[in-house]
C-alpha cells in the first residue's frame, strides 16, 4: 500500500466529475423531472375538471331538453287554440260579408221593383189620359188635367 | 496466465497486484487509475451530460428513464438523510455512487483480460480495479473531508465550529477531551471510508485472481463469486455514497 501523487490526481478526478455532474447532470434533470411532476399533476387536475364538467354538462343538457320539450308542447298548444281561434275569425268575417252582400241585393231588388212601380205609374197614367181621350173624343187641355193627374199619381 | 510465461503462484499474484508506474518517490504516479477512473467517469458524466441537456420532459427515453431513477433514488437518499440547503450534496452523492460502481464493475472483467491485451502492447503492468487503488479511495475520502471541514466553517461559522469542537461532548470543563475525541472522530472517518472499499474491492479482486490459478477448476468457481460480487460492488458504491451524505448532513448540523 503505497500512497503517492496519484491521490492527487484522483481527487482532481473526483473534483472535476463532481462539478461536471453538479452543473451539467443534475440540474437539467431535476429541473426535467419536476417539470414532469407538475405537467402530470395538471393533466390530472384537468382531467377530474373535464369529468366535473362533463357531469355539469350532461345535467344542463337534459335541464336545457325539459325546457326545450316544455316549450315545444306550449307552442304547439298555443297555436291550435290560435287556429281554432283563426277559423272562427273568418268563419265570423264571411258571416259577416255575406250578409251585407245580402243585404246589398236585397235593397237593390227593393230599389228596382219601386223603380219599375214609378215606371209603371207613369204608363199607367198616360193609358189613362189615352183612354180618357179616347172615351171624350175630344181634346183634354193636358196642362188643364195635369194637377189632376199628378194626384192620380200620388194615390196609385 | 500470460503465455509463454512460466509463473509461480506468487509471482502471478503479484504481477496482478502491481501497478503501472510512472516516476519515482512520492511522485510516483498509478498511470492504471488515473486513465481507467478518468475514461470510466468522462464516459459516465459527459454522457449524463449530453443525455441530461437534451432532456425531455414529454416522452423521455428508455436511457433518461434509467438515469432520472437512478438520479432521482439518488436525491431521494440526500433528502433522508441531509436537512440542511445545499446544491453540492446530491451532485456529490451521485458522482459517488455513479463512478465507484462503474469502477468496481471493472473487477468483473475477467482477470487476465486487459492485462493479456496490453502485453501484446508491450505494458506488463496492469491494475485495471482503480478501487483496489487506495490512492483512489483516499484521494476520494480525503476530498469528501475537506468538503466536511468546509462546510462546517460555512454552516456553523468558525466561532460555532470551535466551539462545537471544545464543548461536545462533555461540555466546556473538559475542552481538551472534548478535542482529541473530536480529532479521532474527524479523522476516523476519511481513513474508515477510504479502506472499507479499498478493502472490499482488493478482497475481492484477491479471490478472483485465486480462483483464476485453479486451472479448469476456475470455471465453475469464477461465475459465482462474480454474480456474489455483483452485490459487494453495488453496496460498497452505495455505502461509500451514503457515509458521504451522513458525514455531510452531520458537518452541516449543530451538536451543542
Amino acid at each position: 500500500m503505497n500512497i503517492n501523487a496519484t491521490l492527487i490526481g484522483e481527487a482532481i478526478w473526483f473534483g472535476v466529475f463532481i462539478w461536471i455532474t453538479m452543473k451539467y447532470v443534475w440540474p437539467p434533470l431535476a429541473k426535467a423531472m419536476a417539470d414532469r411532476q407538475k405537467l402530470i399533476a395538471e393533466g390530472l387536475a384537468a382531467g377530474e375538471r373535464g369529468k366535473h364538467e362533463l357531469e355539469l354538462a350532461g345535467k344542463r343538457s337534459a335541464d336545457a331538453m325539459r325546457d326545450a320539450k316544455a316549450k315545444a308542447a306550449e307552442i304547439i298548444t298555443a297555436a291550435e287554440k290560435r287556429g281554432a281561434q283563426m277559423v272562427e275569425e273568418a268563419k265570423a268575417t264571411a258571416k259577416i260579408e255575406a250578409d251585407k252582400v245580402v243585404a246589398a241585393a236585397k235593397a237593390e231588388i227593393a230599389q228596382q221593383v219601386e223603380q219599375a212601380r214609378a215606371e209603371l205609374r207613369g204608363r199607367v197614367a198616360d193609358l189613362a189620359v189615352a183612354g180618357a181621350e179616347r172615351i171624350l173624343k175630344r181634346e183634354v187641355d193636358a196642362k188643364a188635367h195635369a194637377e189632376m193627374l199628378v194626384a192620380l199619381k200620388q194615390e196609385l | 496466465m500470460a503465455a509463454g510465461e512460466a509463473l509461480t503462484s506468487s509471482e502471478y499474484i503479484v504481477h496482478h497486484l502491481t501497478n503501472l508506474t510512472v516516476g519515482h518517490g512520492f511522485w510516483t504516479v498509478h498511470l492504471d487509475s488515473l486513465i481507467v477512473s478518468g475514461i470510466l467517469g468522462l464516459f459516465a458524466f459527459v454522457g449524463m451530460a449530453k443525455l441530461a441537456r437534451k432532456a425531455a420532459v414529454v416522452n423521455p427515453g428508455k436511457l433518461q428513464t434509467f438515469i432520472e431513477m437512478l438520479v432521482s433514488f439518488i436525491d431521494q437518499q440526500v433528502k433522508d438523510t441531509f436537512h440542511g440547503k445545499s446544491k453540492l450534496v446530491t451532485p456529490m452523492a451521485i458522482t459517488i455512487f455513479v463512478w465507484v460502481f462503474l469502477m468496481n464493475a471493472m473487477d468483473l472483467l475477467p482477470v487476465d483480460f486487459v492485462p493479456l491485451i496490453l502485453g501484446l502492447g508491450g505494458v506488463h503492468y496492469f491494475k485495471s480495479v482503480p478501487t483496489t487503488d487506495p490512492n483512489l479511495t483516499f484521494g476520494m475520502s480525503l476530498s469528501v473531508f475537506a468538503t466536511m471541514i468546509v462546510m462546517n466553517f460555512k454552516v456553523k461559522g468558525v466561532g460555532g465550529f470551535l466551539h462545537e469542537v471544545f464543548t461536545v461532548p462533555f461540555g466546556a470543563k473538559l475542552a481538551p477531551l472534548n478535542l482529541l475525541f473530536r480529532l479521532i472522530e474527524d479523522i476516523a472517518k476519511p481513513i474508515s471510508l477510504a479502506l472499507r472499499l479499498f478493502g472490499n474491492m482488493y478482497a475481492g479482486e484477491m479471490v478472483f485472481i485465486l480462483i483464476a490459478l485453479l486451472g479448469l477448476w476456475q470455471l465453475p468457481l469464477a461465475l459465482p463469486w462474480a454474480l456474489f460480487h455483483i452485490l459487494i460492488i453495488t453496496l460498497q458504491a452505495f455505502v461509500f455514497m451514503m457515509l458521504t451524505i451522513v458525514y455531510l448532513s452531520m458537518a452541516s448540523e449543530s451538536h451543542g
